[in-house]
């Protein structure tokens, strides 16, 4: 026996109110969605027309696919677009994680960054550094495995018959803490010339980043983003409580555990292609949620003002002090810094958390 | 559904004096029709549950059913395992031993999403993201009867809509749960609840936190979704008068055992108030609906 709610007669009024009140939520989504990614292509175009040699922004798009004037084809293409794609990719990679960590934790500190998966991530790489004395594609590895290995760590220690948001982010915060300390142990320990390449790493930097850099983790977004966009949807049903989600017919743990997986994987990604690239994946999910005023995970949405936030970031970086370069990380953190004050003075008094 | 639903109580089939509640077991049109229910109803049976939290074992060794197509309330004194019982059965928390079977299958062995379309539950004050709709909120109700490919149809909308039509809460659809008062907000998550189209619905203290207006509103719901739709309720009751009332089976429980079970007015006597809840009280007939009432004797009779 199926019970009957469609078949009898269901009130019209009803059923308009309905559509009226999700059409005007997924209208705003939707909106939104369009808005952030008309700005990434515009982040994008910006960042490959500026630097020393300027190209005018309508010629960079049609400069990227390699028609247009040799040398803007050359600037764009060689010395610009690698760059580029991967402050696209890197920015996207730890917004969606960000998203992922925050609505599972349920929980606005709970981003990889204040957990402690970046600091593990760049424990790894620089020992990996110093102390192994490789580079490139290794180095990117050694920290996405690290990155992983920390999460499997604060999985464990902080689990007890299921993971409690607070425990969570109190464990993870200590796992920081000491691999940020053994971090500066093994910098402290370095030859010169390493201990500035790890001072770059360590801020999160999109310079000097070749294609090679770029491989892995496209590699990886291209698997994970659509399997986390995917399995969106119960992520967004287990922000009811474990007990409702159960309730519609998810299987909780394993959910979680899978959820976990990928953004971890994704912070991994980023981590191992820029280094710990700060608060990234920590601001976008709250604005993209505050943005599109609606509840449940904004994967695509945070990602995307990843990108944004990555890209131009990085191109004021570039340009805004003559002689030198700004890590990105470094602005980034500027950006991030004011924010993480704000929630700590706020998140109790709003009840968020558990 | 307030104005209609108050209306609802006197029209509920309420036996006459002398007469034999249950009419399911005498005969007559009404038994009729609740027979095919069973037919076609599920059958939700615990064996030899043991069922607990941490170290701490709640229920010991229960077997328990909930009878089909019939309302029935659980009642106990506090922390004497009725709601673990109820949780235990609607999978929400795993026993550690023993079996539960729907129709014979192990719940435990069949799908979570399929089990979702049987059994429904509406946990104990369950908590609403920051900032949804109660359209969006209702609308998750619909998650186990989506497909991958087959994301949000008419008949989703229908559904949706039909549950808050059913609930009284329609034209509230576009309004942020958080602004709901307690009453409204327990009839939308009943509505989500009623949206899974589950054959079965079990709901842990529904009344709680509720003026007696709006628990005799959230009951007649409840009634109502029994009669008219043939849906099995079990549900977690404070107040045994209203349980009495608006169940057609109960279940006593004390320290994580069964204590009585049967219809009100064939198991409630003084002696067994005493023995369930530890408190001496007069039984009485309640003058409305002609079932048992309870009439506590505290120490002080004025004070």
């Amino acid at each position: 026996m199926s019970t009957t709610l469609a078949d009898t007669t269901v009130d019209r009024d009803a059923v308009a109110l309905v559509i009226k009140a999700r059409r005007r939520v997924t209208r705003r989504i939707a909106l939104v969605t369009i808005v952030m990614a008309a700005g990434v292509v515009f982040a994008f175009s910006i960042s490959l027309a500026i630097g020393d040699f300027r190209v005018p922004i309508w010629r960079v798009l049609p400069a990227v696919f390699g028609s247009g004037h040799p040398e803007e084809v050359f600037a764009v293409q060689e010395l610009r677009l690698p760059r580029a794609l991967l402050g696209l990719l890197v920015g996207a990679a730890f917004g969606m994680s960000g998203a992922v960590f925050q609505s599972l934790a349920r929980n606005p500190l709970a981003s990889p960054d204040i957990l402690g998966i970046s600091a593990g991530g760049s424990l790894s790489a620089v020992f990996a550094l110093t102390v192994l004395g490789v580079s490139g594609l290794a180095l990117s590895l050694s920290a996405t495995a690290g990155a992983l290995v920390t999460a499997v760590l604060i999985y464990i220690l902080a689990y007890r018959q299921g993971l409690s948001s607070y425990r969570l982010v109190l464990v993870g915060i200590g796992v920081g803490a000491v691999a940020t300390a053994s971090t500066q142990y093994f910098w402290t320990r370095a030859h010169t010339y390493d201990a500035a390449s790890v001072a770059v790493w360590l801020s999160g930097s999109l310079n000097g980043r070749e294609w090679e850099s770029i491989r892995p983790i496209l590699f990886m977004l291209v698997v994970l983003v659509p399997v986390t966009l995917a399995l969106g949807k119960q992520l967004k049903t287990l922000e009811l409580g474990d007990d409702s989600a159960k309730a519609v017919g998810i299987a909780v743990q394993r959910a979680r555990a899978m959820l976990l997986l990928l953004g971890v994987a994704l912070a991994g990604a980023g981590i191992g292609a820029a280094g710990p690239v700060a608060f990234v994946a920590f601001v976008c999910a709250p604005i993209a949620r505050r943005v599109s005023r609606s509840p449940g995970p904004p994967l695509l949405q945070a990602a995307l003002l990843g990108s944004i936030l990555v890209l131009v970031a990085d191109l004021v970086g570039r340009v805004a002090l003559p002689s030198t370069e700004v890590p990105v990380g470094i602005l980034t953190g500027l950006i991030g810094a004011p924010y993480l004050l704000w929630v700590l003075a706020t998140t109790n008094s709003s009840g968020q958390g558990d | 559904m307030s104005a209609s639903g108050r209306a609802e109580i006197a029209r509920l089939p309420r036996p006459t004096d002398g007469e034999v509640r249950h009419s399911a077991n005498t005969g007559g049109a009404d038994a009729q029709s609740r027979r095919q229910v069973r037919q076609s109803a599920y059958a939700l049976c615990g064996k030899g549950m043991r069922l607990g939290y941490d170290g701490r074992d709640v229920v010991a060794d229960l077997d328990i059913e909930i009878p089909p197509g019939q309302i029935t309330a659980l009642v106990g004194a506090n922390a004497c395992g009725k709601s673990t019982t109820l949780r235990a059965l609607a999978r929400l928390l795993k026993p550690r031993d023993g079996v539960i079977t729907l129709d014979g299958r192990d719940i435990h062995t069949m799908r979570s999403k399929d089990l979702a379309t049987k059994i429904g539950i509406l946990p104990q004050s369950p908590t609403a993201p920051e900032g949804i709709t109660v359209a969006d909120l209702v609308s998750r109700g619909r998650y186990p009867h989506q497909k991958w490919f087959r994301q949000w149809t008419n008949e989703d909308e229908r559904v949706v809509a039909g549950a808050l039509d059913a609930t009284g809460t329609a034209d509230l659809a576009d309004r942020p749960v958080d602004d709901l008062s307690g009453g409204q907000r327990q009839r939308v998550w009943i509505a989500m609840a009623l949206a899974q189209e589950t054959s079965v619905l079990m709901l842990d203290e529904p009344t709680t936190y509720l003026d007696v207006h709006h628990q005799v509103d959230v009951l007649d719901l409840v009634v109502e979704l029994n009669r008219e739709q043939q849906v099995t309720i079990a549900l977690v009751l404070h107040d045994l008068n209203l349980a009495c009332r608006y169940a057609h089976h109960l279940i006593a429980m004390r320290s994580g055992e069964i204590v009585a079970q049967g219809a009100p007015d064939q198991i409630i006597t003084e002696e067994l108030v005493e023995g369930v809840f530890g408190l001496k009280s007069k039984v009485i007939e309640d003058p409305v609906s002609h079932t048992p009432m309870v009439v506590p004797i505290g120490r002080h009779l004025r004070f």
